[in-house]
């Protein structure tokens, strides 16, 4: 009983240990599933310089990005695993008597799919580069838009019209949910960039949206016979994505780029600033006619939070299995006192004072033992009961038992020792006469 | 041959600036298969000696041969391992392990010594033991549940159990009526007449002190009487 007492400190302690791992292993799998969700790996290159919002370079067509940009990231760029190109536009979808104005309509490659983590679909298949090459009229829809337009019936053949242009559904997207920011990231469709730039935009650029500056230019680049030779420089990128810039030339809003892992964010900036200063022939003393931006700093905010709860309760657990320690300590002092006569018959019969030591410290361990398998059993219950009632996430993990099993023979070793060590320097004599 | 000879051994305490010596150089010897009393008045230093006997304690001065080896200045882990292998005690006070079966408290010595025994080898040889006692009917009792001289037996099975050269046997019978401690004394008496087991048993009975052949007298750390072996006709 007493010593079930003093082994508590031990139990909550290795239960701290097990709850906090298995509850910080889950938030970090969850924020781990959210960030992949959200490509928080993901790089965004805007054209233009951020300082420089609003005001024209003078150097006519630097202000440029285009899809062989994109190529050229992923070809060249070691740390970087996937990129795209991105078109904006604004239309409303109409599919018989419904219609609804998508969030997102974004015109790109398959690739986009790879670097949001997105390739899985629902239904159907994803368009393919084939089809960005012939400006296909075809399309993939996000859950919400299959919700809006369908009532929830197979889109998969069905066409829907965007700008008085028919695109056919090929694909839905899996459903990824809201975002950080709490949009809806299923509000989405997708399709070639090419169609939506000479058949969506294209057409909408002379037709609804009057073109304020324009500074010419014809590229070299200039591949696509039924673009035109007229270049819209853009202001600034967060301008771009509030309205929508019709650019009718090979000329995109955006390449999303994804890093390989959290770790190669930093690097693929720097390679991605580098190529494409390369690509742009701008002059080492110029900045950059481009803007990239990261989600680190949001990352960084969500994994700091599970980070601060996470390493509370190791102090938490920490404090406890010294706490602990010390109870332990306590009752086998206590123990050796009481058992002196015992000690001292041992060594009468032959014991050295090394089996003494060994002995009490084995005790000592046990006690420990016993009480780190408790507080598994506790920690497990409490990460199941904080699933069941608060559903957090949780994960059953290994090494935190294995952790928690030395934790608890280290601290037995540690605040056994000296008890130990005060038992096997009695004299047998005097152990043996001790009242 | 001598099993144990004791030349001119001293031990002195030091209580804080006072110096106590309790014995003053001491010499005798037995020899092997010997029943011996160890008698004098109380504090005269029995305990002390039996100590030193018993390698519990070092002498201050002086050499003690035991087994034909000079042990006076040998460290405490080299006394350990000569208990275990020479040496059985019997203590006034039992001394059993409380909530220990007999059984495992007989075993109890087998597991420090120096060669590895198996389980069962011990049990078979603590059963043994027992039953040499007359405690074959009461093996799984615990120390609580046995009289004292039933507990003073598993003393002896377990003093019995490495089997010893010596035994010695620090006042045995002093927490015993006078009808159990001629049992036990009834007991070493076999011990050495059929197995020639050497022991010394402190008393301050004399009536206990006929059993044995030979009273080795002691008085303020000197011995006063039958520090020799008498001869040839204690030998057998
Ligand atoms: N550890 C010790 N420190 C100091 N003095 C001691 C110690 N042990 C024994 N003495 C002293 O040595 C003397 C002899 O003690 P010892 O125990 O040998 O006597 P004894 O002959 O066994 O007596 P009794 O018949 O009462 O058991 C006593 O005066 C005692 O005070
Ligand atoms: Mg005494």
């Amino acid at each position: 009983m007493r010593a079930a007492l003093t082994t508590l400190g031990i139990v909550i302690g290795v239960a701290a240990v097990i709850a906090m791992m298995e509850i910080g292993n889950g938030s970090a799998k969850a924020i781990q599933h959210t960030i992949a969700t959200m490509g928080a790996y993901n790089l965004m290159v805007f054209p233009g310089n951020a300082l420089m919002s609003g005001v024209s370079t003078g150097s006519g067509g630097s202000m440029r990005l285009t899809p062989e940009d994109a190529e050229a990231i992923l070809t060249d760029c070691s740390s970087v695993t996937a990129a795209a190109p991105v078109v904006w536009a604004r239309a409303q979808a109409v599919y018989n008597n419904l219609n609804w104005q998508p969030g997102n309509l974004l015109g790109t490659t398959p690739s986009f799919l790879d670097v949001r983590d997105w390739s899985e679909m629902a239904q159907g298949n994803a368009f393919t580069d084939r089809d960005v090459r012939n400006c296909s009229k075809v399309c993939v829809i996000g859950k919400t838009i299959v919700r809006m337009l369908f009532m929830d019936e197979s889109p998969i053949g069905k066409e829907i019209r965007l700008m008085n242009v028919n695109f056919k559904v090929v694909g839905v997207l899996k459903a990824k949910g809201a975002n950080m920011m709490g949009s809806d990231q299923d509000d989405i469709i997708l399709a070639p960039w090419t169609t939506i730039k000479y058949r969506v935009t294209g057409v909408s650029a002379t037709a609804a949206v009057p073109v304020a500056t324009t500074t010419t230019s014809i590229l070299p680049s200039q591949v696509y016979p039924a673009a035109q030779a007229s270049l819209y420089p853009v202001p600034s990128a967060s301008q771009q994505t509030d309205t929508p810039q019709p650019v009718r030339f090979a000329n995109v809003n955006a390449i999303v780029v994804q890093a390989r892992s959290a770790d190669a964010v930093k690097p693929a900036i720097d390679e991605t600033t580098a190529l494409l200063r390369e690509r742009h022939h701008i002059q080492p003393s110029m900045p950059e006619d481009f803007t990239i931006r990261d989600m680190t700093e949001m990352v960084r905010t969500m994994s700091s939070t599970t980070e601060l709860m996470t390493t509370l309760l190791l102090i938490v657990a920490a404090i406890s299995l010294v706490v602990g320690g010390v109870g332990i300590m306590n009752i086998m002092l206590v123990s050796v006192t009481e058992r002196t006569r015992e000690i001292g018959l041992r060594m009468a019969v032959g014991a050295q004072s090394g089996d003494i030591l060994h002995q009490f410290l084995m005790e000592a361990i046990v006690l420990c033992l016993i009480g780190g398998a408790v507080g598994i059993a506790l920690g497990r219950t409490t990460s199941v009961l904080v699933r069941m009632i608060k559903h957090w996430p949780t994960v059953v993990s290994l090494g935190a038992i294995v952790v928690a099993v030395a934790v608890s023979a280290l601290v037995g070793v540690l605040f056994g020792f000296y008890p130990a060590w005060k038992a096997s320097r009695l004299d047998p004599i005097d152990a043996l006469r001790y009242e | 041959m001598a099993l144990l000879e004791l030349h001119e051994v001293c031990k002195t305490y030091h209580l804080g600036e006072m110096d106590l010596q309790v014995l003053k150089g001491v010499t005798l010897s037995v020899a092997k298969g010997e029943l011996v009393a160890l008698m004098g008045a109380s504090g005269s230093g029995k305990s002390t000696l039996m100590n030193i006997l018993g390698c519990l304690d070092r002498p201050s001065s002086g050499e003690y041969w035991l087994d034909g080896q000079e042990i006076s200045g040998a460290s405490a882990d080299e006394r350990a391992r000569l208990r275990n292998r020479l040496i059985g005690f019997v203590f006034q006070s039992f001394n059993l392990l409380a909530r220990t079966s007999a059984l495992d408290n007989v075993c109890m010595p087998l597991t420090y010594g120096l060669e590895y025994i198996h389980e069962h080898e011990m049990k078979a040889r603590a059963t043994e033991m027992l039953r040499k006692v007359g405690l074959a009917d009461r093996m799984d009792h615990q120390p609580s549940q046995l009289s004292g001289g039933q507990q003073q037996r598993v003393a002896i099975a377990r003093s019995l159990i490495n089997r010893p050269r010596l035994l010695l046997a620090d006042e045995p019978t002093g927490n015993l009526d006078s009808r159990t401690s001629e049992e036990i004394l009834q007991m070493f008496r076999e011990l050495n007449e059929k197995e020639g087991l050497t022991i010394i048993l402190v008393t301050h009975d004399p009536e206990v002190a006929h059993h044995a052949k030979r009273t080795i007298r002691i008085r303020d750390g000197l011995i006063a009487g039958g520090a020799e072996s008498k001869g040839e006709e204690t030998q057998k």
